[in-house]
């Protein structure tokens, strides 16, 4: 659905976006991290042809990122919800609403359905009336999340949705990313907030101007620690930690009573390792995997581009 | 070009308006103390003691003063038309959409240019009918309308309202920042107040000939500007280099 090759963007002498190779299947949740001017926003503004690149290709569906015929076709089935939600405060919810469903083109009746079965979706049609000037920040990104999907867009480019919001919000509009998910829409969401990504994306790139890494959460955490057991002991002593060196898993981390392996296949191995234990006169409490979490992955990756 | 969607961005626009009561206020203001004040002015001097022919000059000159209203008016609502989106962050979401810059430029301008051109009229037809009721007894006819209002108001001051429009577009596309934008646009003021001055100094009469020639020049600048104005509405600029 959107896929991108080399894609870059230079500002004079200063290069945002460095030759970015994506490719982004239709239905997935795809989330781009990455530290403040890494180039997300800038990469969102090029592929919804509100800036032009300086170089490389993209295309979204059929058409071609920097043609003109095409630019506004690409609009048409692109929903975008910027980082600031710029609505209209003198306008209603719902003039707001309408407003740009007149602008993305909705027939009448559709874009009155639209308007009423989102804001209904979002739990604010008892307040289509209101002035949303008079809104908090939850429920005007509410609003702004509306507009991005009152056109019914294909694909749609989501640049930090839940930033600023209080953890209700956030929620809610996590709980309504997943919604949006189920629908087999293409998401594209640009986040600083890494647990948020690891919920709802099915694959995440990390960006540093250039693409450090693109990958299942669970791949990039395997191809970055591998994968490793703790073993929880009554005790831990040096027959025990021998037998299970012999094992030939390399180094054995040792901390209080627990061993830390690096394990290829923990389905596979743990069971011999415990056996091993036991065997060497060891007591196991419990086996327990050790996940980095994104945030380890986010920051050892963009940490090794720093360097 | 759709007309019927910039006429979807000037309906938004408007409705906008009609909540920031202290535009309408201000627009309407001017036009109307303008409309009020002349005629009051000579009902102050004593119309009796003017003789009829002067009386009647000293109106129509101080009727030419309507074309300098149209560089002021717009920028009122200039300042919330391009401006206004930026501030309020709504331009990025609104540049979004599939709407053409002509579209987008068409309607912002329609949006600035139909409120001025109406509270512009409006002071006018005030300005008209307050000095035909205060004159007509001494003059014996009607002074307004004549062949020299319908030119100023059925041309000049509507040519000269587009030529204000679409420089305060140009600006607040090529500036960065908001009160430059501002200041840079309300010098469209001097070239209309220099028609002006030249018609209250006597160089140029404020007569129907003068009033056609100066709006064939408005005509024709407002064409280039219209084009100008296309040119230098850079989306890309707008976004990203606006503060």
């Amino acid at each position: 659905m959107i896929e991108t090759d080399n894609l870059t963007k230079r500002f004079g002498d200063t290069t945002a976006v460095e030759d970015l190779t994506l490719r982004i299947g239709e239905g997935e949740v795809f989330g781009f991290l990455g530290p403040n001017g890494a180039g997300k926003t800038t990469t969102v503004r090029m592929l919804c042809c509100l800036i032009s690149k300086s170089g490389g290709s993209a295309t979204i569906g059929d058409y071609q990122i920097g043609d003109l015929q095409d630019q506004l076709k690409i609009r048409k089935i692109v929903g975008f919800l910027p980082e600031n939600v710029g609505l209209y405060d003198d306008l209603t919810a719902y003039r707001n609403l309408d407003f740009y469903g007149r602008l993305y083109e909705c027939a009448d009746s559709q874009r009155r359905e639209s308007i009423e079965r989102l804001l209904k979706l979002l739990d604010i049609w008892d307040r289509k009336d209101r002035l949303v000037g008079t809104f908090s920040k939850g429920m005007k990104q509410k609003i702004a999340i509306a507009r991005a999907l009152i056109h019914d867009p294909q694909v749609v480019f989501l640049d930090e949705p839940t930033a600023n919001l209080d953890p209700e919000s956030a929620r809610t509009t996590r709980d309504f990313i997943v919604e949006l998910k189920k629908e087999k829409r293409t998401i594209f969401l640009n986040t600083h907030n890494l647990d948020e990504a690891q919920r709802v994306c099915d694959r995440i790139g990390i960006l540093r101007t250039k693409l450090v890494a693109v990958d299942t959460p669970a791949n990039l955490r395997a191809s970055l620690w591998g994968r490793r057991t703790i073993v929880h002991l009554s005790q831990l002593d040096k027959e025990v930690l021998a037998a299970v060196k012999g094992l030939g898993y390399g180094e054995v981390e040792t901390m209080d009573n627990k061993m830390i392996l690096n394990v290829p296949e923990p389905e596979r191995d743990n069971p011999a390792i415990v056996e091993t234990i036991v065997k060497a006169g060891g007591h196991v409490q419990f086996v327990t995997e050790l996940r980095p979490t994104l945030e380890d992955i986010y920051l050892k990756l963009v940490g090794k581009e720093k360097a | 070009m759709r007309l019927w969607k910039a006429w979807v961005v000037t309906r938004k626009d408007f409705d906008i308006f009609r909540r920031k009561r202290y535009i309408l206020y201000s627009l309407i203001a001017l036009p109307l103390v303008l409309g009020l004040l002349f005629p009051g002015s000579i009902l102050l001097a004593g119309r009796k003691s003017i003789p009829p022919a002067l009386l009647a000059s000293i109106l129509q000159s101080e009727s030419t003063l309507f074309i300098i209203l149209p560089a002021i008016l717009p920028s009122v609502i200039a300042s919330y038309s391009f401006i206004g989106e930026k501030t309020e962050k709504s331009l990025e979401p609104l540049l979004a959409t599939p709407t053409t810059d002509a579209e987008l430029l068409l309607g912002k301008s329609l949006a600035a240019l139909i409120p001025s051109i109406a509270a512009t009229l409006v002071g006018g037809a005030v300005f008209m009918v307050i000095s035909d009721a205060l004159t007509v007894g001494q003059l014996g006819y009607l002074l307004f309308p004549d062949w020299t209002t319908v030119a100023l108001f059925g041309l000049a001051t509507p040519l000269a309202c587009i030529l204000s429009v679409e420089f305060n577009i140009i600006i607040s596309s090529r500036v960065n920042d908001i009160r430059a934008a501002q200041q840079l646009g309300s010098l469209i003021v001097l070239p209309l107040l220099a028609i002006y001055l030249l018609g209250q100094t006597g160089v140029l009469s404020a007569g129907v000939g003068e009033l056609l020639v100066v709006s064939g020049i408005l005509l024709v600048i407002d064409v280039l500007l219209s084009f100008m104005s296309r040119a230098v509405f850079q989306r890309e600029e707008i976004l990203t280099k606006w503060r």
